[in-house]
């Protein structure tokens, strides 16, 4: 993967920019259901949304933002480096590529049911041409205090110091609510996302933020299916990554072979299962909360 | 969405994947018509979506005629897990020499496919010791890669050919039809060397099936499940006796373990997704109404984004429309939160500011009522 892809750069900036804290995003799919409710919300916390994207209404606008047909036309007038993917999942990897080909270098991909063939194809296109998706079936990203992309509400998180990492778009509301809570803000929560193949996985969410100074601490929110908290748990003693962790898993009393909800929440014999989580993050003396509530009173205990 | 296994064969078959010669019987008179094309002996196989037939006698071996009939209605009367079948599969028996295991499978670390296959079949793929995995794109796999595999797996002669083609369309199959896993256990290899699919297991992606009609017959989902599809819940109904509804897959998951820890007993995990509305509360309230083994409610949203008092009328017109009468206990710690407790005072819920108080009320309730 690409090491050297820097979100803070992409979604804040440096000091010297002219645009520090404030970068120009996209919304594909602005004029929809969801993506109009929500381009009102991420404006009001602060979030520079310069133009939407709706195929056949180019032309028109949304509360005064101008809406294009495709991201080719509005990266005429511009120069945008993140969109907000809105659009239904049927849409999705059309509206990747889109992006992809016209200077999107960060894609949030909120749409769920997105078929896993096109999830597949979508990252392998945004890979290849140096761009990163978040999700899909993913809440988004905020950085407290300066902006968010995503359907998340805003009264949970405050500014601080930790991150938070979650596969499960209310857990992670509900932990940074707590968080904030106790006193620890954070300086960026993400959501992988609750599909079985996640454009930014736990390692790469990770890999994100390990060499930052000002991120002293690290919350990962796991839940059942799959194995990216054992792969996680794997690169975390390979690369002796030191910052605190501390983990919850959701599904612990969750049934074999059922979907809870979310497609990619789903064990297999031992395979996604809870316990495997557990006893991963447990071996390298990773604290696993038993609630959510839990979570900032075992952060505090390390942190001393 | 799980096929059933004689499904997985249609499929199967769609792909010139060798599988025994069968016949479909839902009931005595579909029996009756086939019952004199049979060669004997003959496999009877229960079509049922959960595992582990063979442990549970779901599957039998039938010698001749006359064994047929009573075997057959055994089966159909024989309930695994819950589970009844509504068909059952009439395979004519193979001679075979060894069983071997292949699954293909989304591996979702490492967003590709990948192969499991294994000169031991018929068993536990875990406990399976000599596995040989190797990784496939979605573009397919070529016919040398295909007998690289099949070589590693001390195989020889026509059986080379045989599995290295079987694997070949499996993997087509599981491209074209977008599965996330296409299972043979066990493929067996025949006298004559060549090999064939013995058991099916093959799970489509749920959100492809959109771009395949040709599957919607497969489809097999419970009334309740249509309903709370159809307004866009996720729904699961589980053993206990405790409903969970919340605003959040991970959210409501969370809830379950925490109700289980203090030892009860979750019967349905709802998540009725983004809004909470007083409509779409009703609506949530509707599904598990239909659940008579649901003797507590438990509502868990999370706080900040709701106004409880948009969440107390749902409770309020659920219990005046007869709906329900279960007791309900939510945890609501949201706007007009104090407004919303009067508005309930009256009634069989209550409300909380923690869900643990929530929970620790409910399983108090119901440990008083048994």
């Amino acid at each position: 993967m690409n090491n050297k892809f820097d979100i803070f750069d992409i979604l804040v900036g440096k000091p010297e920019d002219p645009d520090y804290g404030n970068k120009p995003v996209i919304i594909q799919g602005i004029t929809g259901n969801f993506g109009s409710v929500h381009t009102r919300l991420m404006r009001e916390y602060g979030t520079n949304i310069v133009a939407g994207v709706t195929p056949n209404k180019g032309g028109q606008s949304f509360e005064g933002i101008p809406v294009f047909d495709s991201v080719k036309d509005a990266s005429k007038t511009f120069n945008a480096k993140i969109s907000g993917i809105f659009v239904p999942a049927q849409f999705f990897l059309s509206a990747v590529k889109d992006a992809v080909n016209n200077g999107i270098k960060l894609l949030v991909a909120i749409p769920e049911h997105v078929p896993v063939r096109d999830a597949m194809e979508s990252l392998e296109y945004a890979q290849t041409n140096g761009a990163k998706i978040i999700g899909p079936n993913t809440p988004g990203v905020i950085v407290p205090s300066v902006n968010k992309i995503g359907i998340m509400p805003s009264q949970p998180f405050k500014k601080g110091n930790t991150a938070v990492f979650s596969r499960s778009g209310t857990l992670m509301y509900e932990v940074s609510f707590y968080l904030s809570k106790a006193g620890i803000g954070q300086k960026i929560a993400l959501g992988i996302g609750g599909d079985p193949i996640n454009g930014t996985n736990l390692i790469e969410a990770f890999k994100l933020i390990s060499d930052r100074d000002d991120i002293e601490s690290v919350v990962v929110i796991g839940e059942i299916g799959g194995d990216a908290e054992e792969s996680l748990v794997q690169y975390i003693e390979k690369t002796g990554f030191t910052k605190p962790v501390v983990a919850y898993v959701a599904g612990r009393s969750a049934p074999k072979e059922k979907r809870m909800g979310h497609a990619g929440a789903i064990v297999y014999g031992n395979y996604g299962s809870a316990e495997s989580k557990i006893s991963s993050f447990s071996r390298v003396n990773i604290p696993v909360a038993k609630r959510p509530a839990e979570v900032p009173g075992i952060l505090m205990k390390l942190m001393k | 969405m799980k096929l059933l296994e004689y499904q997985g064969k249609e499929l199967f078959t769609e792909y010139n994947i060798a599988v025994p010669k069968s016949y479909l019987a839902r009931n005595q008179s579909e029996l009756n018509q086939i019952k004199d094309k049979l060669e004997y002996p003959v496999v009877l196989k229960s079509q049922l979506t959960t595992g582990g037939r063979g442990k549970a006698g779901a599957i039998l071996k039938c010698a001749n005629k006359e064994e047929l009939v009573p075997k057959f209605t055994e089966l159909l009367n024989k309930e695994v897990k819950g589970e009844l079948p509504k068909v059952i599969l009439i395979e004519e028996a193979v001679n075979i020499d060894k069983e071997l295991y292949i699954s293909l499978f989304l591996n979702r670390g490492k967003r590709t496919y990948s192969l499991i296959s294994s000169s031991e079949g018929g068993m536990d793929i875990e406990a399976v010791e000599n596995k040989v995995i190797q990784d496939i794109s979605i573009s397919g796999l070529t016919q040398s890669s295909a007998e690289t595999i099949a070589k590693k797996l001390g195989l020889s002669g026509v059986t080379i050919e045989s599995f290295s083609n079987i694997v070949i369309k499996l993997a087509k199959l599981v491209r074209e039809k977008e599965a996330e896993l296409a299972e043979i256990n066990p493929l067996a290899i025949l006298k004559d060397g060549t090999c064939l699919a013995l058991d099916s297991k093959v799970i489509i992606d749920d959100n492809s099936i959109f771009r395949h009609p040709e599957l919607g017959k497969y489809m097999q989902i419970s009334e309740l499940q249509e309903q709370a599809e159809k307004n866009g819940f996720s729904f699961v109904e589980l053993d206990g006796d405790i409903a969970i509804i919340g605003n959040g897959a991970g959210l409501v998951m969370s809830t379950l373990d925490i109700v289980n820890d203090a030892g009860g007993k979750p019967g349905a995990f709802l998540d009725f997704g983004g809004r909470a509305t007083t409509e779409t509360i009703y609506k949530a309230l509707e599904v598990i109404s239909k659940l008579s083994k649901v003797k507590a409610i438990l509502v868990n949203l999370f706080g900040g984004i709701v106004r409880t008092d948009l969440v107390a009328q749902a409770i309020l017109n659920a219990y005046e429309d007869g709906m329900i009468s279960v007791p309900i206990y939510a945890r609501i710690s949201g706007a007009e939160s104090e407004k919303s407790k009067k508005m309930l005072s009256n009634s069989n819920a209550k409300l909380y500011d923690t869900v643990e108080e929530a929970i620790s009320s409910l399983v108090q309730f119901m440990r008083m009522s048994k």
